[in-house]
């Protein structure tokens, strides 16, 4: 017995570094951690070289219209914008880039061009939680009716309830969503008079401030919902039909048959068996929206007025404020891609098969 | 010897007018898609032939402005007093030509590398799967709306080709995993046994196979470019001239569609023929399926 003990773990332990790397790298979620980090770099130089090196790029443009408007020296005018940009334009494209990299892994993202003073990152700061507050509430309450919905647009298969409902999600997957927002505008605002649009421009009304008061709170959602309410039902479509056809996929399988034949109850099946298993893959998709929630809304954004992230873009670019622009693009970005790796690794644990199938 | 020729010519006629019998009917076993068939010639035929037709009403009336439909103005007038039905009927040709030039565009490069990706496998698969994951991940009207301000959109087309270049990535996915299961079919194996060569393969054997997914990823191509440029137009970050949807529905919200109750007109109608458009597009694919995939026509 003892001499057993002795010798297993000499068979067993010392794995060469090599089989050490090749299991770590080997493990499924440390891959799609490399790959976002991948990523992450691949786009930071993409946007590096967008705004600096393309003919007309922002920079340029930036100096010559300083040397323009205001007589600035050329040596000058490009003083200031490497002092907004936080890029030094006499050293060598290469070490520009790598201090471009430096500041960004120290979260600077450059100054605002047209606030001076103001750090990119305090603008988005100020603006983002206003639409992660308004397109996310409108994806939560769209992915629980959606869901809802297709699940029994799936078990009640070819009935009335399933054709309208049917129609409607079709509708409201290839109609552009801003000309439904803008139906809504027209027909409910300016014609019905149901809401009054014109108070309900902006995030807030002038003179509240943001606080843990009931009168904040009231006016928060008071300029959000029109645009809620378009998001939610614009956005409920796509859900209703993936659901849809992933819920006839469960089912035909066996374990629906069985339980129906043991005499379960219709309601049980439907939320217990059937729910459960054809919303997995609607959860990944999810997640990736999640990402999306932050860069899709500049067109609604901009048709209520509605000040968040996406309607700060669109200004940024209309004024040509470049360094905010700069940081928005990026900062929309990098929620895409760490969204993707939260699906990918939610995914990988609610289906295990996940991890292994592509292990190679 | 002249009869003969007639003849043949006739045969031939008839030959095609059966072809094209055979092919309207295999379109009506589904009824949505053929509606939305419908539709889309309805469309193609009013944007292309209604101009020869309709002139475009430029004469600013003081005395006609958001006048409602009548016989005189079909669709009311504008906030000028010009005619709204002949702005429809010119506002087409723009719309559907760069939805076409994105559509191609990015279905050549989705098809092409999706195939080759699918087919050939190991390096190449890795790197195009690479490449496309990175386009994908970057949100793709966001960077529209960055490009606008650097790149000046300044023609139609030239906005229908950088559409179409960023458009290809979900397309590409799609006909790669259609390709890795055609791969392993057997009259692939045999056309390999046969060593018919890869471009004989691919172009002969797996393209035409995958014809209803292209169909498909081609409308979905389209929708979307025409989803972008209505976005960048009445955004005002894409070319502003001439006569299209886009500008009218731009010019109706920013001329008081808010404020001026009798502007229905004036907005709902490009909204109404935008809509149109892609639903049709949309719709028609069930039709298109039926078409290219004749395993599908017994179901309907």
């Amino acid at each position: 017995m003892a001499t057993t003990a002795v010798t297993r773990p000499s068979a067993e332990a010392a794995p060469t570094l090599r089989q050490r790397l090749r299991a770590f790298f080997g493990n499924y979620v440390v891959r799609k951690i490399l790959k976002a980090l991948i990523t992450t770099w691949a786009v930071t130089t993409f946007t590096f070289f967008l705004i600096r090196l393309l003919p007309g790029n922002p920079i340029e443009q930036f100096v010559n219209q300083l040397i323009v408007t205001y007589g600035i020296p050329y040596n000058e005018a490009q003083d200031q914008a490497s002092a907004l940009f936080a890029i030094d334009f006499d050293r060598p494209i290469g070490l520009q880039y790598l201090d471009y990299v430096r500041n960004l892994l120290r979260g600077d993202m450059g100054m605002s061009i047209l606030s001076p003073g103001t750090p990119v990152t305090d603008i988005i700061k100020t603006w983002l939680p206003w639409t992660i507050f308004s397109v996310g509430t409108g994806l939560i309450l769209s992915f629980i009716s959606g869901v809802v919905l297709g699940l029994l647009m799936a078990y009640r298969r070819d009935s009335l309830f399933d054709h309208i409902l049917t129609l409607y999600a079709s509708i409201m997957t290839s109609v552009p969503n801003y000309l439904i927002a803008i139906i809504v505008i027209v027909f409910f605002g300016v014609q019905l008079e149901w809401f009054p649009i014109a108070e309900m421009r902006g995030v807030l009304s002038p003179g509240i401030e943001p606080g843990l008061s009931w009168t904040f709170i009231k006016d928060a959602i008071f300029h959000a919902s029109v645009p809620v309410i378009v998001y939610t039902i614009t956005g409920m479509g796509g859900w209703m039909l993936t659901m849809k056809s992933s819920t006839i996929g469960v089912l035909e399988e066996d374990y629906v048959t069985i339980s129906r034949a043991k005499g379960l109850k219709d309601s049980r099946i439907l939320t217990s068996y059937v729910g459960r298993n054809a919303s997995l893959p609607i959860f990944t998709q999810l997640a990736i929206a999640i990402g999306f929630v932050v860069g899709g809304s500049v067109i609604i954004e901009s048709l209520f007025q509605y000040r968040g992230i996406g309607f700060t873009l669109l200004q940024s670019v209309q004024r040509r404020d470049y360094t905010l622009m700069q940081g928005v693009f990026l900062m929309l970005t990098f929620s895409v891609i760490f969204a993707n790796l939260l699906a990918d690794i939610l995914y990988s644990w609610i289906d295990p098969r996940i991890r292994l199938e592509d292990q190679g | 010897m002249e009869t003969q020729h007639e003849n043949a010519m006739i045969g031939w006629l008839k030959q095609r007018i059966q072809g094209l019998r055979t092919t309207l009917r295999i379109m009506r076993y589904n009824t949505v898609g053929y509606i939305g068939f419908l539709a889309i010639v309805a469309i193609v035929l009013l944007s292309y032939i209604g101009p020869y037709f309709i002139e475009l009403d430029t004469d600013t009336k003081i005395d006609k402005i958001y006048n409602t439909p009548s016989s005189e103005f079909w669709l009311g007038t504008d906030h000028q007093g010009r005619d709204i039905f002949s702005q429809i009927v010119h506002g087409g040709k723009d719309v559907i030509a760069v939805g076409l030039a994105a559509g191609l565009i990015s279905t050549i490069i989705g098809v092409t590398f999706g195939t080759l990706s699918g087919f050939i496998g190991g390096w190449t698969d890795t790197i195009i799967v690479a490449i496309t994951d990175f386009v994908l991940t970057i949100p793709r009207f966001p960077l529209l709306v960055v490009l606008a301000a650097i790149l000046t959109f300044d023609s139609n087309i030239y906005l229908g080709v950088i559409l179409g270049l960023l458009n290809w990535p979900s397309l590409l996915r799609a006909v790669r995993s259609q390709a890795l299961s055609l791969k392993q079919r057997d009259f692939i194996a045999a056309a390999r046994a046969l060593d018919l060569g890869t471009a004989h393969i691919v172009f002969r054997e797996i393209i035409p196979n995958m014809m209803s997914y292209i169909i498909i990823s081609f409308t979905l191509a389209m929708t979307g470019a025409i989803y972008a440029l209505v976005g960048l137009v009445l955004l005002g970050l894409a070319p502003f001239s001439g006569t299209n949807w886009g500008i009218m529905l731009s010019l109706a919200w920013t001329r008081g569609a808010i404020f001026f109750k009798d502007s229905i007109w004036y907005i709902m109608s490009p909204v109404v023929a935008i809509a149109i458009l892609q639903l049709a597009l949309i719709t028609m694919n069930r039709s298109m399926e039926l078409i290219f995939n004749p395993r599908l026509r017994t179901e309907a």
